[in-house]
């Protein structure tokens, strides 16, 4: 490596290490929840290093815990993660110049807290390469990717330590609804959420899966026409 | 399901293709190529139009009551969303809704 690019891959590892503070808690008790559910252990860590999205795995485990079939497990589980083909679009300005197998790579990385540093760091240095910006990003990833498997290693290893009146399984409740509330940023993120939660009780008695599904879709729209009509307003 | 090894496995390898070939979309295969602004908009959604709706059964009707509505778990689902909405810190929310509900269960 030459030494900007070097640099900028230093910068980024840097600017990684303070996620271990979300990364290694969450890390844990996915591992804690996966084996908690019926997870063996290489199970669990093939899905922590495959997938690397938190909220898409626990939505899995919520899912199979819930007998529902692999089509709608997988399904619901990967709308969690279809922000990131947003994320994905909004990087193809600064990385798409950059070389197929780093793209690849960056790809592989893409989640909320590398994506959300190394865009912000781009608008700061609109001053370089593709190289240098998916060197920044891969350095972000590098020690996040490691810790994380690492925290659910260590929490499905001492997961069945936790004696069972703990109520383990309300874990997966309040780890979703710490994730929701710091997303409630604007009126039409409260109005898709609370849609979701309206939807998703009324439609709760359809087989496993199904009601989820449609009560994402409904509350996604909520919020995109509320949306709308909000900057019409405005305009 | 968590008893049928061979399920796991194909949800593990489906949901691990399926991730990467979401983040690996634009910038590897479609390219410079716009999306149509709704479809963004929808997309910039979809957490939280997902997480809510699985949440919200599970508050309400847990299953390790037997379904039965409890306060406890009421409240310290309230407490956590509360923690988040006004400090935006999402550990800290975990820490404070399981810190109530570990409580509540054990001194109740």
């Amino acid at each position: 490596m030459t030494s900007p690019i070097r640099a900028a891959y230093f910068e980024g590892f840097r600017s990684g290490i303070p996620f271990f503070l979300v990364i290694i808690p969450f890390g844990m008790l996915f591992g804690v929840v996966a084996l908690d559910a019926g997870m063996a252990l290489g199970q669990a860590m093939a899905m922590t290093m495959l997938v690397i999205a938190g909220a898409s795995q626990f939505a899995a485990l919520h899912m199979m815990a819930d007998n529902a079939g692999v089509a709608l497990v997988v399904s619901a589980a990967l709308a969690v993660n279809l922000r990131m083909a947003m994320y994905s679009a909004a990087l193809v300005p600064h990385l798409g110049a950059a070389p197929l197998w780093q793209r690849a790579l960056v790809s592989y990385g893409n989640f909320d807290q590398t994506y959300a540093v190394s865009i912000a760091k781009y608008e700061e240095r609109p001053d370089w390469t593709p190289r240098e910006k998916s060197a920044f990003f891969l350095g972000v990833a590098t020690p996040i990717i490691p810790a994380w498997g690492a925290a659910s290693l260590v929490g499905a290893l001492i997961g069945s330590g936790i004696p069972a009146d703990w109520g383990l399984d309300f874990m997966l409740p309040i780890t979703f609804i710490s994730l929701i509330g710091p997303m409630l940023r604007t009126l039409p993120q409260v109005l898709t959420a609370l849609a979701s939660v309206i939807f998703g009780l009324i439609f709760s008695g359809l087989p496993s899966g199904t009601g989820l599904l449609l009560a994402g879709i409904i509350a996604m729209f909520v919020g995109a026409l509320s949306e709308m009509a909000m900057e019409r307003r405005a305009a | 399901m968590m008893n049928d090894p061979a399920k796991i496995w194909l949800i593990i390898a489906l949901l691990g293709v399926g991730t990467y070939l979401i983040r690996f979309s634009f910038l590897g295969l479609i390219g410079d190529r716009p999306i149509p602004p709704f479809i963004t908009r929808l997309l910039r959604f979809t957490p939280v139009a997902i997480l809510p709706a699985m949440v919200a059964p599970l508050v309400i009707w847990p299953s390790a009551t037997g379904g039965q509505t409890e306060p406890v778990r009421l409240i310290a689902a309230l407490v956590t969303v509360v923690v988040g909405l006004t400090t935006r810190k999402v550990i800290l929310s975990l820490v404070v809704g399981a810190v109530v509900f570990e409580l509540g269960l054990h001194l109740l």
